[in-house]
């Protein structure tokens, strides 16, 4: 983002633009990245309902994936996913081919 | 009742690219609060993590209306702000059903915001007050506060040759507000999603003042590994250490009663904030954590009974 | 049509407060305030207005309420004094930095300690940098006036900035004087609606009001702030005359009473410029020539009339109700040092200390000192000279 010039900013520090922190990316702070198993997910929503990052992705109330712009990695979907489960995997960001 | 797949029909009021560290749950129990509460919600927060994260200007990931004051204010803000609506709608320039929610951590809650809090309940603003309890002063580098369990090794308490981390008991924060005689007082955290919304939409349809302490395990200020936060949210309410309960006009309904009930030290193992504990001069310090556990627990299974019959 | 009425000057901005009938009105009881906000009371009680009134407990939580309040889109009040305005300090700050157009009577008292009810600028004085406009009030009938202006000068699109209308504790806040007050419906037209450009209560677009604001974006907010507040000069201005037409009251941002062709000028603001006027036309009656200028706004500072002021001037006086312990001279003196600097003024500046804790100040004294001016002028006063007035030796 531009930095702009104290003429072109609403005054009082306001931020006008609700939910614009959806543009800063914190996906690179990963260290480990959630892998997700569609065919073995019962779309039970524990890893959304945990997830501190909004990084969960619904449609239709059913999980269709994960944000990797703004998951940080932590790991809380995977533990939270049913052991019997387990449709979530934590591997390293090195180990991932992109 | 909003179950998870129930709140996965609305709208996820907070953005991702919000700074919390990996595993904060506050941030969890901000998503949860506000999925509860929906758009028409006037937010207010303390000076702390998640005012921080949150709005690191020019960014905010409110997409609801939200406002930072201060440290010790967040309560006075938000009457403020209520009593604002209440002179609007009374002049007839504002009809719309709004939800006030003032936010604060424990130390922005337990400590420097009690006083405000204490008003703002005692003038009985119809507004949702929120502590997010991490149990130390996160933001400026886990110290300790009011909230911080005995024992708990933090910044200001640390495990010393001498002393053994923090030495008092916390102050009993849900029950101070309890004292306060307003409609609806909770225990919460986000480890149980469904009792913590509920108690949220419980405490929005009242009229009048309502307090939830919430749970907010924090990965960093508690060393455990960042994945086990909702894990680490339930053990403290499965060893009775943080009981879920609520007071709806004096009358106490346990939400939680653990069929296993494990002892104390099955929350601080893993916990680098305990970790001194187990060593073998510390152990009286979990027992008496351990007797005063036991103590207030049977105490509100007392309570209880007597306030349903 | 005027209304002619006797009130105290606590009584007067709880008159003019009756008439604005803010939305919300936070407060916190303190001497020597507390009777402005019972007689507010009073109104709200017997229905006169329509204010929403939130009984805090302390006065943090006035001014926290009070920014909550008007972040809400409401149009705000509330007042205080000394001890008061030092507790909310911390939000005093925010509320300029929000930008939000609070009104806030307050009523000058000597800051603790030791404790003191009585008058001084202590603490007034103590929050000029907390980007407020403070407009200084001689007696009720300016009292009840800078009220009922400080809500146009507040929400004037350019300014956007808290305005505190201070007047002397006791010496105004409790004494009855006669005034004139604008008609209800006259007064309603001046103040007009409010519309705030941001709301909490706009959930349709909301907005986050108060972010962590960081090396790359505080130092542009507080530019925006130094605007404001220079905007509030012309508006100030403007507002004064305006209202002159309406009430035959003009005011502007000093009021320089026979400067024109002074060789000897005391400079004051509040209660003692009433004291002072008594003097100067005494001394004028025997042929001296004397005048008092009188700061009416002391934030912004009056720069131009100050200049103006004292262009004739061979002495000026210049009389601090506070101290700025440690700095060369008190608050007053030092700005108008400041004003004066590169305009090549001679003119020799002596400063004065007085009134602290309420000590009285007499038209005795302020003849001293008009006299003790005779004998400097020409000469050379050192900066840091202080002299005080009714300190016993």
């Amino acid at each position: 983002m531009r930095e702009k010039s104290w003429r072109e900013i609403p005054i009082g520090g306001m931020i006008e633009d609700a939910g614009n922190a959806d543009t800063y990316e914190t996906g690179s702070w990963r260290t480990y990245r959630p892998i997700w198993d569609a065919e073995k997910c019962i779309h039970c929503l524990a890893c959304w309902i945990a997830c501190p990052d909004s990084a969960i992705q619904l449609k239709d109330g059913k999980m269709v994936g994960i944000d990797y712009s703004h998951c940080k990695g932590c790991g809380i979907c995977a533990f939270e996913c049913p052991d019997k489960i387990a449709a979530l995997e934590m591997k390293l960001e090195t180990e991932v081919n992109d | 009742m909003p179950a998870p797949k129930q709140l996965a029909e609305r709208e996820d009021l907070m953005s991702g690219g919000h700074r919390a560290c990996a595993g904060c749950l506050p941030m969890t129990a901000m998503r949860q609060m506000l999925l509860t509460a929906g758009k028409d919600t006037v937010v207010g927060c303390a000076t702390g993590c998640v005012e921080v994260v949150t709005t690191i200007y020019p960014y905010t990931a409110w997409k609801t209306p939200f406002i930072h004051n201060a440290f010790e204010n967040s309560a006075a803000t938000i009457s403020g702000a209520e009593a604002a609506y209440v002179s609007l709608k009374k002049q007839g320039k504002i009809d719309k059903k709004i939800n006030f929610v003032a936010m604060g951590g424990d130390g922005g809650t337990y400590d420097i915001g009690i006083q405000a809090l204490s008003g703002a309940m005692e003038r009985g603003h119809n507004m949702l007050y929120i502590c997010y309890d991490n149990q130390a002063y996160m933001n400026t580098g886990i110290q300790r506060s009011g909230g911080t369990p005995k024992g708990t090794a933090t910044s200001t308490t640390p495990a010393g040759k001498v002393i053994p981390g923090k030495t008092q008991f916390p102050k009993p924060l849900t029950e101070i507000m309890i004292a306060h005689d307003i409609p609806y007082v909770a225990q919460a955290t986000p480890g149980y999603p469904k009792d913590f919304s509920d108690k949220v939409e419980k405490a929005l349809a009242i009229d009048g003042p309502a307090f939830i302490n919430v749970l907010t395990p924090c990965t960093r200020g508690w060393r455990y590994p960042p994945e086990q936060s909702m894990e680490y949210a339930r053990l403290a309410v499965n060893t009775c250490f943080w009981p879920l309960f609520e007071v709806e006009y004096g009358v106490i309904k346990i939400n939680r009663k653990p069929k296993n009930i494990l002892p104390v030290s099955k929350w601080f193992e893993g916990q680098g904030r305990f970790r001194h504990l187990f060593k073998e001069e510390n152990k009286g310090i979990i027992d008496e954590i351990q007797a005063e556990v036991d103590r207030k627990w049977t105490l509100l299974l007392k309570r209880e009974e007597m306030t349903q019959a | 049509m005027a209304r002619r009425l006797t009130l105290s000057g606590n009584d007067a901005a709880a008159e003019a407060m009756r008439q604005i009938d803010p939305d919300v009105v936070t407060c916190f009881p303190i001497t020597p305030q507390t009777e402005l906000m019972h007689k507010f009371a009073e109104f709200v009680a017997d229905g006169e207005v329509k204010a929403e009134m939130v009984l805090v407990e302390s006065e943090h939580s006035a001014m926290s309420a009070a920014v909550g309040a008007a972040s809400a889109g409401a149009r705000v009040m509330t007042a205080t004094a000394a001890n008061g305005l030092a507790l909310m300090w911390e939000i005093v700050y925010i509320a300029a930095s929000n930008r939000l157009p609070i009104v806030m009577p307050v009523v000058n008292r000597a800051l603790s300690g030791p404790i003191n009810i009585h008058c001084d600028h202590s603490d007034t004085m103590g929050c000029r940098d907390t980007g407020w406009i403070q407009l200084y009030s001689e007696n009720a009938q300016e009292v009840y006036d800078n009220v009922l202006q400080a809500i146009r000068i507040a929400e004037n699109p350019d300014v956007l900035l808290p305005v505190m209308v201070t007047f002397d504790g006791f010496i105004i806040s409790h004494t009855v004087e006669v005034l004139d007050a604008l008609e209800d419906k006259d007064a309603r037209g001046w103040i007009g609606d409010y519309k705030s450009t941001y709301s909490l209560l706009n959930t349709d677009e909301p907005a986050t009001f108060g972010p962590l604001d960081l090396q790359d974006y505080y130092f542009e907010h507080k530019r925006q702030q130094i605007e404001g507040m220079n905007n509030a000069t012309a508006v100030i201005k403007s507002v004064g005359e305006a209202y002159g037409k309406l009430s035959g009251r003009a005011y502007g941002m000093t009021e320089n009473y026979k400067t024109d062709d002074a060789d000897y000028v005391v400079i004051a603001l509040g209660s003692t410029c009433g004291t002072a006027k008594v003097v100067v036309d005494e001394m004028r009656a025997e042929g001296k020539r004397v005048g008092l200028l009188k700061l009416r706004s002391f934030r912004p500072f009056p720069h131009a009339e100050i200049v103006a002021g004292l262009a004739s001037a061979k002495a000026v006086a210049v009389l601090d109700r506070s101290v700025s312990f440690g700095a060369p001279g008190g608050p007053v003196h030092k700005e108008i040092l400041a004003a004066l600097n590169g305009t090549g003024h001679t003119t020799s500046i002596v400063n004065y200390l007085y009134g602290l804790g309420g000590r009285d100040i007499s038209t005795t004294h302020i003849r001293t000192v008009f006299e003790e001016l005779e004998t400097v002028a020409g000469k050379s006063i050192p900066a840091d000279e202080v002299r005080f007035i009714g300190l016993r030796g």
